[in-house]
């Protein structure tokens, strides 16, 4: 009896698969893909890499999808048309927002709300911040308001009304009402999609799940369907922003919680290698083209967080893989500014017309550029491109653009670009760890995507993190965290008492509601799991204080003292500062309901066979590499795939493998562990 | 490494990480503040300070940018009281605060720490940050009265003096501090919060120096400051030669009902920038005076708008000329109240920059925005909950249309980058409801790129009784528009008590107004200055501004020459038929 599990995730410019499967004996077989992604219909894509890895549908105990559908749908505002339902005299909340503007300098700035003013419709409704009632609903304006807006040509609805978290009912109905008029089930009531105070942020969330729904439901029928026809009798399983998984058949009711869901599953697929490497605490790095993202586990959790803006003015507070992009990119541009200073981003030469060596037209130097000029990536790759530009070409314009502005020669010039956008990247690095009151000393460093591996040793050196981890398969990582990651959801509300006024009895039902919802959703989704199990967190402050401090709890029953001990301890860590004079509150309830499904050997991403006896017979060559200890130096090139399992080497060293390339600098050692992942411990 | 030159990567990396020393800092203050003015509103900054000079080397780029500049003249003060000897010499551990308007500062409410950082024993640079405390005592909570006429009714001063004395809190100075200001018992939040941001920047800037070395970090400070005059130059350099002139308007100072001129000439002639400001109004008795300090960081904040990219030391300030305007409004001298300074002077300062400067580089600068905090503050007594409470409003206006957008609504002050909070939040803590929150319909002034809106909002007090404060500006004009567009729409604010209409006599400003349970007050915020003749608005977003509600179809046609057919599309022919008319009359 053999269990196939399938994982594929589509991204910006590849769709990637990984297939794993358990014979009854003999070790499990591994596929994997990487066809292009198709745009229009991310489908196709989808098909065509279940097809190159001779995936045989039939036989697929599991499929997990990551897809960027909802996240691009909103990034390029290709978004269905939603109606708003709101309460008399707020119908501009989503408009106006929170009163700031795109960047602290700078008085322009552009802002489109998800849902037009036209389509914003008030009704009298109104419940104060206790939940009582100070206006009932007028539950014929709602009746009538939808019907305008489906005579405007609305999809999709939303209701939100003020104070919702604490008063649902009026939404219910009015949710009652919509859904005798609406003819889909493209209603979403704010309070159900997060029961959370702050009106601008949970309403925008809102019709962020109203705008994606009809776009994930459609694309997400359509592939059932095409992977129905080819065989496939299972639940498809969709990736979350939240680093779990849920059924296709429900995701699209809360259609918002897919959005980021690629970055998550990298962090899932992070967190999943480590613990097969014994390490706890680790900052992903998936270095691309155009951005970098950035993420972080602990003791072998993710990090989670509710605030993530998507951009400027659209925030989403749903819990999310805590993931930060930062603006550099192999493709980020180097130029001297006005003072006579090399700056490196955030400006990017984008794929088109991409680094100069990508042949495309490009004629401003480049972080990718940089990279091949010194030799940390392969010359011979120039040849491969449409048409080529040598070598020269790329010094001449190192020279030109950099060089000559600086007095540097050329190699100076591309080593110059390499250490100020390693310095960029790190300090960005330490303000995304430190700002969750991490240092990243602590941590180790786990390099993917394209361009990761290229930087990840000096990153670490630049951040003083000892040790650098390289999965097997850097290229297909997001892939591998859709096969690992398990069902999960979570659910946020809002209690917002001082400590000592909180009815204990009233945190222990909340909890107990949300693990409930939970699980009957698990239950409804219909997807093998082999257990249940429950996270709960507290959201705290100290009164009068704006920010929230997540906290774990024990369980679902937490005391009056054991909240107070694990707030005090947890604002200790961040901040270091003790503050008995001022009483906590407990803000938001959390919990996490994650249903594990059957582990799957993932042991050997990477062939057994095939490999060297000795370091040195993995070796493929040798060429001058540019090193900032050192300057060039002959420098030998590793086959990724060759090297023997447990092997032990120094740098200075380049690994190649098809999808990235690992440069490994003078007095690094590099170790590879039984399950083909490259450990890199750095050296002073 | 004495004697050669720097090599330009170091510079760049030393530039770098002096930033993120201050960025740290600045997210390490906000992250621990209770002051929701700090946390949540960003109204804070922090930075790095020669040793000698107290000159600016470095600033956080997530400071309140009203602060640009003005936290290098209070490291000055505190340097010159040192020398004095009115003030003890510093060491390793202390921390002095100080909060003095005339020794470098804004408002009393803006509280500075300044420390000391030593490196082998010896001065290397001082780091410093700012803080808007809530309360800082005087006649009204919060500090914005609207009629004081001397500092002392606007709160405590202090001189700069060691709160800290190192390392450890000074508990009879805390003890001062504390029986003199509200709601006290949330300061050490605070206090701790601010001295903490500090400690993170000097182990941050110990570490930069340990692997670069003193000498280095130095050197790199002093080209750093040059490289940065010349970026400015650069800048200015695409500036036409020539003397542009620049009003704005303070409604009044509160106190006498006439209007307050700020009068800028600016002249630039090779890669210099003179700012003439001595044609301004004479001093004020109310509180709309401004400290010399402020009135130079609110021209700085305004070149920094219009040149983003230039990073901020004392270098980028050097090209900048701003003659001391003595005998103006502009240069407070003690016992002058100042608390509209920070928040309203400030932003006339740098309307009037704008409104020159918009003559020599249209493409680059916008119309006016609404400019104004929006300060509206409630203290009152919740009988329900049996407690007093001090509630501030703050809102947004419109921002001025530019060469190539509409501006945005409901944006932020010039000098600030604050969030207001949620109504849900301000209804959980404070006994109001909220009737309206929205946008302020045909406020955007009119022009081929339009002004974005202001806000409409209406709160009613639902329990015991209060007195409402109001510290806004603009209206008695809107924000102007520029290029032939149209102003923006006033601020308006209306009380209502027992049904009855009260206006302010001074429109913007007023305090101790009693209101109880049932009264309303209504605030409406400007909207932004219009962009270009509003003739030669595209009739297709007029058709869609008033598909949204933002004009009316009368007002399409008034200001827009606009005619809509009854389907809410563009009427061509009767459009173009009103156009050239409208011009020709014009």
């Amino acid at each position: 009896m053999s269990a196939v599990v399938v994982g594929v995730d589509v991204g910006g410019t590849f769709t990637d698969l990984i297939l794993m499967e358990r014979g009854a004996e003999g070790p499990p077989r591994l596929g994997v893909a990487k066809v292009p992604t198709t745009v229009d219909n991310q489908a196709y894509g989808v098909l065509a890499a279940l097809e190159a890895a001779g995936a045989e549908l039939s036989a697929v105990a599991e499929l997990v999808h990551g897809t960027t559908t909802t996240t691009n749908a909103l990034l390029e505002r290709k978004v269905a048309k939603v109606g708003l339902i709101t309460t008399a005299g707020f119908r501009d909340v989503l408009e106006l927002g929170r009163r700031t503007r795109p960047q602290p300098y700078g008085m322009t700035g552009r802002f489109e709300p998800l849902i037009p003013r036209e389509l914003r419709l008030e009704v009298a409704e109104r419940v104060d911040a206790d939940g009582a009632v100070l206006t009932p609903l007028d539950e014929a304006a709602v009746e009538a308001a939808c019907r305008q807006l489906l005579e405007a040509g609305c999809e999709a609805l939303v209701i939100h009304f003020l104070h919702a978290y604490r008063h649902p009912e009026h939404e219910r109905r009015a949710g009652e009402i919509a859904r005798q008029v609406w003819p889909n089930a493209y209603v979403t009531l704010g309070h159900a999609i997060l029961s959370e105070f702050r009106e601008y942020e949970r309403g925008t969330t809102a019709a962020v799940n109203a705008a994606v729904q009809p776009v994930l439901d459609r694309y997400l029928q359509r592939l059932a369907s095409e992977l129905k026809q080819r065989g496939y009798a299972r639940e498809l399983l969709l990736m979350q922003g939240n680093g779990g998984t849920v059924a296709a058949g429900i995701a699209a009711e809360e259609a918002v919680k897919t959005v980021m869901s690629g970055p998550a599953s990298g962090v899932m697929a992070a967190a999943f290698t480590a613990r097969a490497c014994g390490v706890a605490n680790l900052i992903t790095y998936d270095m691309g083209g155009t951005s970098t993202d950035v993420g972080l586990i602990r003791e072998g959790v993710p990090q989670v967080s509710s605030e993530l803006e998507l951009e400027y003015g659209l925030p989403i507070h749903v819990p999310m893989v805590d993931v930060h992009t930062i603006g550099a990119g192999g493709g980020s541009l180097a130029s001297v500014d006005e003072a006579g200073l090399l700056q490196v981003g955030p400006e990017s030469a984008g794929a088109t017309p991409g680094p100069i060596c990508y042949g495309r037209g490009g004629t401003r130097p480049t972080i990718t550029d940089a990279n091949l000029l010194l030799g940390r990536l392969d010359p011979g790759r120039l040849l491969s491109v449409d048409s080529p530009v040598s070598l020269d070409d790329l010094k001449a314009a190192f020279a030109r653009e950099i060089g000559e502005p600086l007095g540097l020669a050329p190699d100076a010039a591309a080593a110059a670009v390499l250490r100020i956008a390693n310095d960029r990247m790190a300090g960005a690095i330490r303000m995304v760890s430190l700002s969750r009151g991490h240092d990243p000393r602590d941590f180790a460093l786990f390099a993917f995507g394209g361009a990761g591996p290229l930087h990840a040793t000096a990153l670490a050196r630049e951040l003083a993190i000892p040790r650098v981890l390289i999965p097997a398969r850097p290229g297909i990582t997001n892939a591998l965290g859709c096969i690992v990651a398990d069902l999960r959801h979570d659910y946020v509300r809002t209690i917002n008492k001082p400590l000592p006024a909180v009815e204990l009895a009233e945190v222990h039902a909340g909890f107990a509601e949300q693990t409930a919802e939970g699980l009957a959703t698990i239950e409804r989704e219909g997807v093998a799991v082999e257990e249940t199990r429950a996270l709960y967190f507290a959201d705290m402050q100290f009164q009068g204080q704006t920010h929230l401090l997540t906290v774990a709890l024990d369980g679902p029953e937490p005391t009056r003292e054991a909240l107070h001990e694990a707030f005090v301890e947890a604002y200790w860590n961040r901040f270091a500062v003790e503050l008995p004079e001022i009483r906590p509150v407990l803000v938001n309830l959390h919990t996490a309901v994650i249903g594990r499904r059957p582990s799957v050997a993932v042991e050997t991403l990477l062939p057994a066979e095939g490999r060297a006896d000795r370091v040195d017979d993995a070796r493929i060559g040798e060429r001058p590499v540019w090193f900032q200890q050192g300057g060039w130096q002959d420098t030998p090139v590793y086959a990724r795939e060759a090297l023997p399992f447990d092997a032990l080497f120094a740098g200075p060293a380049i690994v190649q493998q098809l999808d990235t390339t690992l440069v490994v600098e003078p007095g690094d050692r590099v170790e590879v562990d039984g399950h083909g992942n490259l450990i890199v411990k750095v050296g002073g | 490494m004495t004697a050669t030159a720097l090599d330009p990567v170091t510079l760049t990396v030393i530039q770098n990480g002096l930033q993120q020393v201050c960025n740290e800092m600045d997210l390490a203050f906000s992250r621990a503040a209770f002051s929701p003015v700090i946390a949540e509103a960003n109204d804070r900054s922090d930075g790095i300070y020669h040793a000698t000079t107290g000159e600016l080397i470095a600033q956080g780029d997530l400071g309140l940018p009203v602060f640009v500049g003005t936290m290098q003249y209070s490291t000055m003060a505190v340097l010159e009281k040192i020398e004095a000897g009115e003030t003890a010499p510093p060491e390793d551990g202390d921390v002095y605060i100080v909060n003095d308007p005339y020794l470098g500062g804004t408002h009393l409410m803006d509280v500075r720490f300044v420390a000391p950082f030593f490196h082998d024993g010896e001065l290397f640079a001082w780091l410093a940050n700012t803080g808007h405390w809530p309360d800082i005592g005087g006649a009204v909570p919060g500090g914005f009265s609207a009629n004081a006429t001397e500092v002392e009714q606007e709160g405590l001063r202090l001189p700069p003096v060691k709160l800290f004395k190192k390392g450890d809190l000074d508990r009879e100075i805390y003890a001062i501090i504390t029986s003199n200001i509200r709601i006290a018992d949330q300061r050490i939040g605070d206090i701790r919060a601010q001295a903490a941001a500090l400690t993170v920047g000097k182990r941050r800037l110990a570490t930069m120096i340990e692997r670069y070395g003193a000498d280095t970090v130095k050197q790199a400070i002093d080209e750093l400051k040059a490289r940065a005059e010349q970026q400015m130059r650069a800048k200015i350099e695409t500036i036409p030669d020539g003397s542009y002139e620049g009003e704005a308007v303070v409604d009044s100072d509160g106190v006498v009902d006439e209007p307050l001129f700020v009068r800028l000439t600016v002249t630039k002639q090779g890669s210099d920038l003179s700012f003439d400001l001595s044609r301004s109004s004479p001093p004020c008795q109310g509180p709309m005076n401004s400290v010399i300090a402020t009135t130079r960081s609110s021209v700085y904040l305004a070149m920094k708008h219009i040149f983003p990219e230039v990073p901020i030391n004392a270098g980028t300030f050097v090209p900048l000329h701003i003659a001391d305007p003595d005998g103006t409004f502009l240069y407070a001298r003690y016992p002058r109240p100042v608390s509209g300074c920070a928040a309203e002077v400030s932003q006339r300062i740098a309307e009037a920059v704008f409104a020159a400067l918009v003559k020599a580089i249209p493409d680059k600068v916008t119309a006016a925005p609404a400019g104004s905090s929006g300060n509206f503050a409630l203290g009152g007594w919740d009988p329900a909950r049996g407690r007093a409470y001090v509630m501030y409003q703050i809102s947004g206006g419109g921002y001025g249309g530019n060469a190539e957008h509409d501006g945005l609504s409901n944006g932020c002050s010039t000098i600030g980058i604050s969030k207001t909070p949620p109504i849900e939040v301000v209804e959980q803590i404070y006994p109001v409801l909220f009737e309206k929150y929205a946008l302020r319909e045909g406020s955007g002034g009119a022009g081929r790129r339009r002004g974005g809106f202001g806000i409409d909002y209406t709160v009613r007090i639902r329990r015991g009784e209060a007195r409402a404060s109001f510290v806004m500006d603009h209206g008695r004009v809107g924000p102007q528009g520029v290029q032939g567009g149209g102003d923006g729409a006033p601020n308006r604010v209306t009380v209502w008590r027992d049904g009855e209409a009260y206006v302010p006599p001074h429109l913007s400003k007023d305090q101790g107004i009693q209101v109880r349970e049932g009264d309303r007050v209504e605030v409406s915020t400007p909207g932004g200055g219009g962009y270009g003749d509003p003739l030669q608005r595209d009739p297709a977003a007029v058709a869609r501004d008033v598909r949204r509600g933002y004009y009316s179809t009368e007002q399409a046609r008034a200001l827009f020459g606009v005619a809509l057919a009854a389907d809410g599309t563009v009427d061509a022919a009767a459009t173009a038929a009103l156009r050239p008319q409208s011009q020709a009359a014009q």
